[in-house]
């Protein structure tokens, strides 16, 4: 196995990770990247307090972990890389070897315009991630399994709650 | 204090608090003794500011959420240490929700314990047997 989903949510550790997600890949660890979380024992021991024990969760900064991913794709368990915005997952693109990212949830904040129902972004958010596709990484939004996943093109192109 | 003073917040996925609270409304007419947080497509530091404002304007200080791994419950973890003071009981169910909302405790942090056993003791599996 390896990693099988690298994926942007600005909740990080939530339901839709750990069970939505977690549960019919079997998802046995979760590699966290955010530079606040990796920096504070608080905060990374809230996340651990939210997956169950047989779910290890690692942390590290984006340029701690880019160095780590062919590492943890090598795991024979199924893991999730996280990250809570597009930068952190645009580095490990460039530096990790990230080819597929999932737009998991980037909601609501002032200056955003949502493009579906968990997905909102500023106009450098939406070239943030055009930028992320011009790298070589195939870009599509889907919050969890069941939903359909959405190309980057009609991501970029749609509008809701308009 | 008045029967109807907010003493918990109820915070979920979806439409979960409103749904349970309906229940709770309609099993011991005590609903209003919850405030009812939805976070649907907010993100987490929207869901904390909610949940916070709502700890102050209510004077609550439990919350109940859904889900262990919730994002209300991370935001409520995160709210419970700016303010220092307060209970968080996560993997609400009905049963607590009514021990609570009927509870006579004037401790606040004490009933929302008592509830969390009544919930946790509520749960129940039964088999079907052949007639």
């Amino acid at each position: 196995m390896t990693l099988v989903l690298n994926r942007i949510d600005d909740r990080l550790i939530h339901g839709q990770v750990v069970v939505g997600w977690g549960q019919p890949l079997d998802v046995k660890f979760i590699v966290l990247v955010d530079g606040a979380v990796a920096s504070s024992d608080w905060e990374q021991d809230l996340y651990r307090m939210g997956v169950p024990p047989e779910m290890e969760v690692r942390f590290h900064s984006a340029a701690d972990a880019a160095p780590l991913l062919d590492g943890y794709r090598t795991e024979a368990r199924p893991g999730i890389l996280l990250t809570g915005d597009i930068a952190t997952m645009r580095a490990l693109v460039e530096h990790g070897g990230v080819r597929d990212v999932n737009v998991g949830g980037i909601h609501h904040r002032a200056g955003r315009v949502q493009h579906l129902r968990y997905v909102f972004l500023t106009p450098e958010e939406d070239d943030a991630l055009a930028s992320l596709a011009s790298l070589g990484a195939v870009v599509t939004a889907q919050d969890v399994p069941a939903a359909r996943a959405v190309p980057l093109a009609e991501l970029l192109a749609a509008r809701e709650g308009a | 204090m008045s029967e109807f003073t907010k003493r918990a917040l109820l915070a979920g996925h979806a439409d979960f608090a409103h749904s349970l609270l309906s229940a709770v409304e309609l099993i011991t007419g005590r609903g209003a003794v919850f405030v009812p947080i939805q976070a649907r497509d907010l993100c987490g530091d929207d869901i904390q500011k909610i949940l916070q404002n709502a700890m102050v304007e209510s004077g609550a200080r439990v919350i109940f959420t859904d889900l262990h791994a919730g994002s209300c419950t991370m935001a409520a973890r995160r709210v419970l240490r700016e303010m220092g003071d307060g209970v968080l009981v996560a993997g609400s169910n009905l049963p607590m929700l009514l021990d609570f909302a009927l509870s006579t405790n004037p401790n606040a942090a004490e009933a929302a314990a008592s509830a969390a056993e009544r919930g946790r003791a509520s749960i129940t599996v039964h088999s079907g047997s052949p007639a």
